[in-house]
């Protein structure tokens, strides 16, 4: 692994949360050769990371949890050379609440036009919301105490809040996903939260089609047609073109509809990849063969992606969070596995390499260019 | 005084010490460590969950024996006890 110096615009970070610590993987802008750090918070795992390149700064943030000591939100604004040591656990649930926290799923910087707004999923299914930069975190009241919240239930996961999708265009509107739950749209500035489930099955439960308590995977969307969202389904792979008051089934040509990872192309709307895993019950690639699947036609059709992956006696799986993609042209796409593979693509899914085979156990990849 | 004696996770939270001595003459477990996270709130959040219970994987000696075999948090503690904060052997 050639060594890259430099900490210059364009260069592309790789923030790689495992079981054991997380990762900080950095090359430029041509992604050939990587620098993969030592781990950070040994012995912790990290669920969810996320780089935060508004305002003028370089932040990097990391979901910690101790086996032991809980869990906390830290931040790194010299590219993980120094992290916060919050003296106090920083996301907690309100006195009176019953709730704990188990673990952060999820961080997601706000929208551009206000740089100190970040948001957190949490377990048990809790959003959170940060007005410093995420140094300190408040529950939503709206999904704290949503009237359906005591028939959420866990999923393998646990009870989990993994997905936040903001509008670009309409601060009032942003949704979330959770396992189990479903897919929940406010727009009303987080007041109030509806369920739009409508379309998505609940294979698991003996009415398969609820108002809530699907078990939703991951939810993505671009941008610039952020009504319309891609969703990977524990069984279903769905689109809506209206902000999830329908949704339909997209499932066209792939060999399972079942997975975790999903990912939005940075700069095409109709792009979105996914690995589809063989079932519930066998949570692993379908054939033993490693292939990322993409649509480049909003859903209507899915292609392989194979291309430099193992296709013998691969037995892996891609976790919720485990892909990822930069805002480089042509796009780097990448994904981690829960057997330690973190994988990239410097041509879009066209080709990929290994970055590293032995790393502990992927939770969460999230890609970034240094000030793009 | 009761003497509180920390793991080295947890002396960061303590300006680097491994031992924490409060003054407090008697009551409960629950009332000691408030009184202990009056000065030192960040061992308290590492101890106790938010909603105020003993986190799964720690564990609580009263000298040699676990609160969770005594009286769990209204375990009476008096002048001169000493707590020591065990994390279980556990983790994956």
């Amino acid at each position: 692994m050639a060594q890259q110096k430099g900490r210059g615009a364009g260069d592309v970070l790789v923030l790689v949360g495992t079981t054991k610590g997380a990762f900080v993987v950095r090359s430029d802008k041509k992604r050939t050769t990587w620098k993969i750090g030592k781990p950070h918070f040994p012995g912790e795992s990290v669920y969810a990371m996320a780089y935060d390149g508004r305002g003028g700064r370089h932040r990097l943030l990391a979901a910690t949890r101790s086996f032991h000591w809980g869990s906390v939100i830290r931040t790194s604004d010299d590219f993980g050379k120094t992290w916060s040591a919050p003296d106090r656990q920083n996301v907690k649930f309100p006195e009176g609440s019953g709730l704990s926290l188990v673990q952060v799923w999820q961080i997601t910087p706000g929208p551009e036009s206000d740089p100190n707004l970040l948001w957190c999923g949490a377990e048990p299914h809790a959003l959170f919301e940060s007005r410093d930069r995420g140094d300190t975190w408040t529950a939503v009241p709206g999904i704290l105490n949503h009237p359906h919240r005591p028939k959420w239930t866990p999923g393998g996961g646990g009870l989990c809040l993994h997905t936040i999708v903001a509008d670009p265009l309409n601060k009032h509107r942003m949704a979330v996903a959770m396992s189990t739950g479903g897919f929940y749209r406010t727009d009303d500035g987080g007041e109030s939260w509806n369920a739009r489930n409508v379309g998505v099955r609940a294979q698991f439960l003996p009415n398969k089609h609820p108002e809530f308590g699907q078990c939703v995977h991951k939810v993505v969307h671009h941008p610039s047609r952020p009504e319309r969202l891609f969703l990977q389904n524990h069984w279903g792979l769905y689109r809506s073109d209206d902000w999830g008051d329908k949704w339909k089934d997209i499932a066209n040509g792939v060999p399972s509809d079942f997975g975790f990872a999903m990912q939005m192309h940075p700069h095409d709307p109709d792009t979105v990849y996914i690995v589809p895993l063989e079932s519930d019950g066998f949570r692993c690639v379908p054939e033993a063969k490693l292939r990322v699947y993409r649509t480049k036609d909003g859903g209507k059709s899915w292609k392989p992606l194979a291309k430099g992956l193992p296709q013998k006696g691969a037995y892996e799986c891609v976790l919720r969070d485990g892909m990822s993609a930069d805002t480089h042209d042509p796009a780097g796409i990448y994904f981690g596995t829960r057997s330690g593979k973190l994988y990239a693509s410097n041509d879009e899914g066209a080709s990929w390499a290994a970055i590293s085979e032995t790393l502990p156990s992927i939770c969460c990849v999230k890609a970034a260019v240094i000030g793009g | 005084m009761i003497t509180f004696v920390l793991p080295n996770a947890l002396t960061p939270l303590a300006r680097g010490l491994g031992t924490v001595r409060v003054e407090h003459e008697r009551g409960t477990m629950r009332e000691a460590l408030a009184t202990l996270g009056a000065a030192n709130p960040g061992i308290v959040d590492r101890v106790l969950t938010e909603q105020g219970d003993v986190r799964e994987h720690v564990n609580l000696f009263l000298g040699e024996e676990n609160i969770r075999f005594l009286d769990g948090l209204a375990t009476p503690v008096k002048d001169g006890d000493t707590i020591v904060v065990v994390p279980s052997v556990s983790g994956g």
